[in-house]
């Protein structure tokens, strides 16, 4: 047991300060029929090497991202992170610290949190952003959450656009809380349907863009429409890089940006974990969730920065606090803060660009399968395309050889009546020879 | 007199009777590290992209014009910025750090190396099942692994923190009676007052109304208090086990029988699940719901306060009321079910748009197998015997909260000894920066006065523990001196005097909040 390092000397002359007789007896207050008399039916410790080669085994059962051509997206994208960025974060005293509960030792952390705050909010074209929340989809649920208490109205109006796990994953929330939404039916680029339905009870208007579907929108109009109605719009984005080339939120008039930041910095993980990005406007960062970092000075003034605006947080109000988040994805803002550093302006624009001109090049070879219909009009780096058979079936059998074609619609919404959908996206990391093995794949199978 | 070596340079320092201030503000290697934004580095960026080609495109007034405020750093630039930075910061690996409730242990490196093979990091969440069988493979041993601990017949993986977990938790005890036809009358939860601060939120959250229940004066719910607000219109209770005063409640099992019979579910807040884990199963003391989270009893690194995983184990009574998704193993391998609809009709919707936090799940699983069944339960005998006897060490100078029997992985001291001194727990804690140890928990739980709560964790060797000790006994000792205006008041008053910084204003930071640096006036720099 490698991890513990109390000897069995140690534990004798342990209990014998502490006045025990045995382990048992500081276990007393358990009461006895509640008490495990020996190991539980798990297997027994394991060296590092049993260990390795158990979850390896498990591990190359999975088909990667970087072998095999790559097209999925759906709110998850594959991005190359520079080595650097893996280096820092684990290092021990970003890695191995907890919250910055005693700043004056917890610098690191805090100054990196400023940095991240300011990051975001220069990114999504904000005022102000928080030291983020679990994911880009829980920040929504969040985002809508904000925005009834802001508005003291009840309903969130969420267009047909939204990632469907996204307004899944807000629903289950909201709804406990007894706010109503009401979800538009799913629409390739039809963003702004929702303008005829907002109402006098309508508390915000969440618009996604690009869209699940890829499809880039400039939201202003809608932002008029719910401001002109007394509502707040939520902009939702999934993917962060795209702000690097489209219009920012900021800047087409959103109250609250919740955005996916797993694109900076962060692997593809399964899933988990990534990290939300939060924004809002200056006046309401009091009713903003999740932590935040500001600048103070110390005792000699110095300039320092604290963990601050806690009045808001489930540790003081408790039942009255605003959220009842008591933590935020540290590490992965500080992948996010890194990679973000070692791009710069200039980085990412180009970037962004990048990634453009590989879904351009992707889509003119998709366009050119016969069968292949293109939906999206305009879009960043993920497109929708109509297949002549069920996009689920296409999929499977392109994994059977070796090509991740991307992923279909009706794996995130199976009853929306969509299932001849593809979603496909490509990213800096797709190589023109992918592109061709995708296309002549897919026209074999469609042919077949 | 200073002697030479064979150059002729002195060996020896000359003395020195005063310590000068800096003339930059550094203090050694710890350098003044300025923020991104004050930089250089406009127009910078530190990665090696290929050109775009500058083919067309129709994004036309959607293309973003304006400067977006991004400064960037070359590779060496990078790593000396966030190098510089990360030596500003306490963490596990440096010492001890003993915060109460929050259990930092050792972060095993094996577990970074596993969550970091490709067929894990680089798996997307909606590749086609048939080419993540291993990923969903490992999320089922590790839901075997959690439902044998606990006892407990369902798990819900996705919950993404321990607070997340509880809002799980408390959905599906709402989505339970909703099936029952009582949600309309169940619309309290009840809640120790020693409770985490997210157990009322999260109750809050989902809509209950919060009733404190009251404490005994050994640190336990009062049964009697409890027994009297229970009744028909209680949806639950939420009691933390190990509580948060380091305590095991003794009447848990007179507790859950009582919760029951008045029709209300049990949900236990598993934040000090170390302090049992292999030696008491959760569903053998009556527990409907439980977050564990994996950073705390499974070690994965808390990385400057996130990310989390929050797993929820269940009874038969909550399990069809579980959140998607979640695998499935039949005759063709792993499945996921996605879409509750399908096969659980009554599940409570969904936490979040994937799978939950799998790189914690890698890691968590990692240290399960590494200490396997036999291993955790010396993991938790360990935690209890480490904190008992920090204890025993320091109980004739501080004074204990409840200084009857034994503890369970945290110790709890009260600020009683302080009386007479002018010396709060705050001042105290910070002085123990200088002394290079990281403070416990300061004031919380809220119901023991000036409370000082210390975990050491089963990570914590012997040797460590008496350092630990020995620096805790002559601070006491020192602030003991200050009773009756004797001693060196200034020691706890100013501290910390040797950290990268002073004590900080925490007042003006909320008062006139400052949340993002902004080019100063008169400046040119983007945004």
């Amino acid at each position: 047991m490698r991890y513990l390092p109390l000897t069995p000397d140690d534990r004798t002359a342990m209990l014998a300060t502490i006045g025990a007789k045995s382990i048992d007896d500081l276990f007393v207050d358990v009461p006895a029929g509640a008490r495990l008399d020996g190991p539980v039916d798990l297997p027994r410790v394991a060296g590092e090497l049993e260990v390795e080669r158990a979850l390896s085994a498990m591990a190359n059962k999975n088909a990667s991202a970087g072998s095999v051509p790559f097209f999925c997206g759906a709110g998850a994208y594959k991005h190359h992170v520079p080595a650097t960025v893996d280096h820092i974060i684990q290092r021990s005293e970003f890695l191995t610290s907890y919250t910055p509960y005693q700043p004056e030792i917890a610098q690191g952390t805090l100054q990196y949190l400023y940095e991240f705050q300011t990051q975001v909010a220069n990114l999504t074209g904000m005022p102000v952003a928080n030291a983020s929340l679990y994911d880009g989809s829980t920040a929504m649920a969040e985002g809508v959450l904000m925005a009834t208490r802001v508005t003291r109205r009840n309903k969130a109006i969420i267009s047909g656009g939204v990632h469907p796990h996204y307004v899944r994953a807000t629903e289950t929330v909201v709804h406990a809380v007894g706010v109503e939404t009401q979800a538009l039916p799913a629409a390739i680029d039809a963003e702004a349907a929702v303008i005829d339905q907002i109402g006098p009870d309508t508390a915000c208007v969440v618009v996604q863009t690009p869209n699940v579907f890829g499809a880039a929108t400039d939201v202003t109009r809608i932002a008029e429409a719910a401001h002109a109605a007394g509502a707040l719009l939520i902009v939702v984005v999934t993917e962060a890089v795209s702000m690097g080339l489209l219009k920012s939120p900021g800047e087409m008039g959103a109250d609250i940006v919740a955005a996916e930041g797993q694109s900076i910095g962060n692997a593809l993980n399964f899933g988990g974990p990534y990290v939300g990005l939060f924004a809002t406007r200056e006046k309401l960062i009091r009713q903003m969730p999740g932590r935040l970092t500001g600048e103070t000075v110390d005792a000699d003034g110095e300039r320092g920065f604290v963990l601050t605006l806690s009045t808001r947080e489930q540790h003081i109000r408790r039942d009255k606090a605003t959220s009842n988040i008591c933590t935020n994805s540290g590490l992965c803002t500080l992948a996010f803060t890194i990679h973000m550093s070692l791009l710069g302006e200039t980085g990412l624009r180009k970037l962004a660009l990048l990634n453009h001109e590989k879904a351009v090049a992707t889509r003119d070879a998709l366009a050119a399968v016969p069968g292949v219909e293109i939906l999206t009009p305009r879009f960043f780096n993920e497109f929708a395309i109509k297949l002549p058979k069920p996009a689920a079936e296409v999929v499977d059998t392109l994994a059977a050889h070796h090509v991740l074609a991307g992923v279909p619609y009706s794996r995130l919404a199976p009853d929306a009546g969509m299932d001849d959908v593809l979603l496909v996206a490509a990213t800096e990391t797709t190589l023109d020879t992918d592109i061709k093995l995708l296309a002549v794949a897919l026209g074999k199978v469609l042919a077949a | 007199m200073s002697t030479m070596n064979t150059v002729g340079r002195p060996t020896t320092p000359n003395e020195v009777t005063t310590k000068p201030a800096t003339l930059t503000g550094g203090r050694g290697l710890l350098q003044n590290e300025a923020l991104i934004f004050e930089g250089d580095g406009w127009g910078k960026t530190g990665v090696d992209l290929p050109e775009p080609k500058g083919s067309a495109s129709d994004l036309g007034d959607l293309v973003r014009k304006d400067p977006i405020g991004l400064p960037g750093l070359s590779e060496p630039e990078a790593m000396r910025h966030y190098v510089r930075l990360s030596q500003k910061n306490h963490a596990i690996d440096l010492a001890i750090y003993p915060l109460g409730s929050c259990t930092m242990k050792h972060n095993p490196r094996l577990n970074e190396k596993m969550a970091r093979l490709p067929g894990f990091s680089d798996i997307h969440p909606l590749q086609p099942i048939s080419t993540v069988q291993g990923a969903l493979e490992l999320m089922d041993q590790l839901s075997h692994w959690l439902k044998t601990l606990t006892g407990m017949p369902a798990v819900a993986l996705s919950p993404k923190a321990g607070a997340h977990g509880e809002l799980c938790g408390l959905m599906a005890i709402r989505a339970a009676h909703e099936a029952k036809g009582e949600h309309e009358q169940r619309r309290k939860v009840l809640v120790p007052t020693s409770a985490h601060g997210t157990n009322p939120a999260t109750a809050a959250f989902v809509g209950y109304s919060v009733v404190e229940v009251a404490q005994t004066d050994d640190g336990r719910v009062d049964v009697a208090d409890l027994a009297s607000k229970l009744g028909p219109d209680v949806a639950a209770i939420m009691v933390t086990n190990p509580n948060t005063c380091g305590l095991f409640e003794r009447d848990i099992l007179e507790i859950s029988r009582l919760t029951h019979e008045a029709g209300a579910y049990f949900y236990c807040d598993g934040a000090n699940f170390n302090a049992i884990v292999g030696r008491v199963r959760p569903g053998d003391l009556g527990v409907d719901a439980m977050h564990i989270n994996l950073h705390k009893t499974f070690s994965t690194p808390h990385g400057g306060g996130g990310p989390g995983a929050g797993p929820v184990v269940l009874s038969e009574a909550l399990a069809p009321f579980a959140p998607a998704p979640w695998v499935v193993h039949d005759d063709n391998g792993y499945r996921l079910v996605e879409r509750e609809e399908d096969e659980a009709p009554q599940a409570f919707g969904r936490l979040c748009a994937f799978q939950g936090q799998m790189g914690m799940y890698v890691r968590a699983l990692s240290y399960m197998m590494s200490h396997g069944s036999d291993g955790l339960r010396q993991v938790a005998e360990d935690a209890v015997l480490n904190a008992n006897y920090i204890k025993a060490r320091l109980s004739d100078l501080m004074s204990p909260a409840f200084p009857d029997g034994p503890c369970m992985h945290e110790a709890l001291f009260d600020d009683e000894w302080l009386k007479g001194t002018d010396i709060t727990t705050l001042d105290f804690a910070k002085a123990m920066i200088d002394e290079g140890f990281h403070p416990m928990t300061m004031y919380f739980p809220l119901v023991v006065h000036g409370a000082m709560l210390i975990e050491p964790t089963e990570t914590e060797s012997k040797a460590e523990l008496d350092r630990f000790i020995e620096a805790m006994r002559l601070l006491a000792g020192a602030a003991l001196e200050t009773k009756d205006g004797a001693g060196d008041v200034d020691r706890f008053k100013g501290a910390p005097f040797h950290a990268p910084l002073r004590r900080l204003d925490e007042t003006r930071a909320a008062r006139s909040p400052v949340l993002r640096w902004t080019a100063p006036e008169g400046s040119n720099q983007a945004a």
